[in-house]
């Protein structure tokens, strides 16, 4: 057997990376360190990771309002997200773009995308791109139960299908699209089965299991890859927090909120690297949690020194050359 | 080398030249294939340069416009054909919420020169869901340029131009103009975008107008000349960024506008350049602008209605006549 230490050592990182990066956001958040809306990836951390980790740097991703974990499993600079949240000249997008629009476009993130589904027909082009290129470059469309619901999910698949184009639909169904119970609307139990429409596989997935995640990426990948065309992945996993940072709505039911944190991805890890893979021990990884701690604190220190945007250049940047305003 | 083709010949022609000279360039579209587009856009690129790289779609809106966008951003010049302008309606988020904002959401990291292509435009009984002209939706968006010939040379220049930018372009093409002939160049040629142009000239009254309706207005302006009054008419050709600098310099030396469109009046481009005018020439001017525009009803299917709703020559004719006898 190969030995994959190095790469379940990745995961644990990557996934605490979120973890912890997203927990100081929140507390950011309640401090008004951060502006408008943020939505946080707290509990989905095995779906980004698994996939991104069976990516290459020159793979294409399109992500979600639901986007940081994305970017971070992707290999983003904490510095330079936490800046773009804090809104500072130093961001990703020198604070034009927020939470909702963060990207390291170096890393070919295509962009998270504040629209429900709106990177869904984006990573079918960018897929579409790499097959007319011929780079074999895969492109990933991360997008969540409500957007399979949306016109742009059956129109983008059924195109993907027809041309075989080399993408991965990975559907992150965290059960609710907003508020809603995604049962009361949806006739159907399976999102995966959908591809079926589009003659392609679907395969479901434990959206709170790392290795899966990786393990059904990596084939999806390599369907992409050989020409075989896109798999729908659907991946169940669930949010800890809200839908948005502030939300104190009652639409989901207490046991099934502590059913699902109980099966937490990173503690279901580090258990598997402890007990099933003997690869690591409580202090090993209290190392690396403390390491993480250290890199998230200097990117807030980073964001919070970092200069604001100058307002002479807020309406500049709009088209290739200046426009008349 | 110069010769006599029709507008959508030119339209084929300048897609023909930039997909043989830059093998980014693709087109996607409905029925755009063997069979060559429902105007015949893409007549005999299909056979010349094959199903990937002329590659026909589901009736899909959103999937030809999203994919499109998403391999802008990826090194490729896609255009893409929307077959009536009228199903821009469908596919609207992937216009306006993505391609416009992409290049300005992430700090310029990103860009989508892309070209939208669609036909515009009534006076051919199409009834209300084929015949509108929605170019000040777009104008309304940052990030958007809206590109509107009303030539065949303009159409060739203009998007050789459209293929060659850095940002999504979205160019509107006339049903009414498609058999249109004029002389258009063999070669490739670039008609600059943004640029107005005096299509023709005449001291007493500036009419601003684009599309078909230029047509119309210098219809009219040979009429006026016969009674006596001198018309210059600006043809916009770009409605997003607008030449200013066109507009202001003809309207100051008359005194006197009249700005026409076919689409309804209401919150058409026409008000955005009336204003404009009032705002920088306001001490030269000698009359109130007027604004023609079509009524605010969907456009009708009988001829004898659709006459009613769109513009025509002889509305034109009487609003000039009233402009230039104000004093």
């Amino acid at each position: 057997m190969q030995d994959n230490t190095n790469l379940f050592f990745k995961f644990y990182r990557s996934m605490l990376r979120i973890r912890i990066f997203e927990s100081e956001v929140s507390e950011l958040f309640k401090r008004q360190k951060i502006f408008g809306a943020v939505h946080l990836y707290l509990g989905q951390e095995a779906v980004a990771v698994g996939v991104c980790s069976a990516l290459t740097k020159k793979d294409y991703v399109t992500s979600t309002h639901r986007g940081h974990g994305h970017v971070i499993a992707k290999g983003g600079d904490l510095n330079r997200m936490m800046a773009e949240l804090f809104a500072r000249e130093t961001g990703y997008s020198g604070g034009r773009g927020g939470s909702m629009h963060i990207a390291d476009t170096s890393l070919n993130i295509l962009g998270a995308n504040g629209i429900v589904g709106g990177g869904i027909a984006l990573a079918t082009g960018a897929a579409l791109s790499a097959k007319l290129r011929g780079t074999k470059q895969v492109a990933v469309s991360f997008f969540g139960d409500g957007a399979s619901n949306q016109g742009t999910f059956h129109e983008s698949l059924n195109m993907a299908g027809t041309d075989k184009l080399p993408v991965i639909y990975v559907c992150e169904n965290n059960l609710y699209g907003v508020f809603t119970a995604q049962t009361k609307v949806r006739a159907v139990d399976s999102i995966a089965a959908r591809a079926n429409s589009y003659g392609f596989p679907g395969v479901t997935v434990n959206g709170n299991d790392v290795l899966a995640v990786y393990e059904a990426a990596r084939a999806a990948a390599d369907r992409a890859r050989t020409g075989c065309g896109p798999t729908l992945i659907e991946a169940q996993t669930y949010r800890h927090h809200g839908h948005f940072e502030g939300d104190v709505f009652h639409y989901r039911p207490k046991e099934e909120e502590e059913c699902w944190i109980k099966r937490d991805p990173i503690e279901i890890w580090e258990n598997r690297m402890k007990e099933e893979f003997h690869i690591a021990n409580d202090v090993e990884l209290s190392e690396i949690r403390t390491q993480v701690e250290e890199q998230v604190k200097k990117a807030i220190e980073f964001a919070d020194e970092s200069p604001w945007p100058k307002p002479e250049n807020a309406y500049t940047g709009v088209y290739q050359e200046e426009v008349e305003s | 080398m110069s010769r006599s083709i029709t507008f959508i010949e030119a339209v084929r022609e300048a897609q023909e030249q930039k997909m043989e000279q830059d093998e980014r360039v693709y087109i996607i579209g409905e029925d755009i294939g063997e069979f060559g587009g429902a105007f015949g856009a893409t007549k005999g690129l299909w056979q010349r340069y094959g199903a990937e790289r002329v590659r026909e779609t589901a009736i899909s809106e959103e999937a030809i416009i999203g994919s499109s966008v998403g391999a802008a951003m990826t090194g490729m010049r896609p255009i893409a054909e929307i077959q009536f302008s009228d199903f821009m309606t469908i596919c609207m988020d992937q216009i306006v919420n993505q391609a416009a904002k992409i290049r300005y959401m992430f700090g310029g990291g990103l860009t989508v020169p892309l070209v939208i292509r669609a036909p515009i435009g009534g006076y051919i009984f199409n009834a209300a869901q084929h015949s509108q002209s929605l170019e000040a939706w777009f104008c309304h968006v940052p990030g958007l340029v809206v590109v509107i010939p009303s030539t065949p040379y303009d159409a060739k220049g203009l998007l050789i131009s459209a293929i060659e930018r850095e940002d999504p372009v979205v160019f509107f093409e006339h049903k009414k103009l498609y058999w249109t002939k004029g002389d258009v160049p063999e070669q490739m040629y670039n008609v600059p975008i943004g640029k107005a142009q005096l299509k023709r000239e005449g001291g007493d009254l500036t009419i601003i107008t684009y599309a078909y309706t230029t047509t119309l207005c210098l219809e009219a302006s040979t009429q006026l000349e016969k009674e006596g009054i001198q018309v210059g008419v600006v043809d916009l050709m770009t409605v997003s960024p607008i030449d200013r600098e066109t507009i202001f310099s003809e309207v100051c030396k008359t005194g006197r506008a009249l700005v026409v469109h076919e689409a309804s009046r209401n919150c058409g481009v026409g008000a955005e350049i009336s204003s404009l005018i009032t705002e920088h020439c306001f001490s030269s001017l000698k009359a109130p602008i007027i604004r023609i525009g079509a009524k605010h009803s969907p456009v009708p299917y009988s001829p004898v209605l659709e006459k009613a709703v769109l513009p025509q020559v002889e509305d034109i004719v009487a609003a000039a006549k009233k402009t230039v006898a104000y004093s």
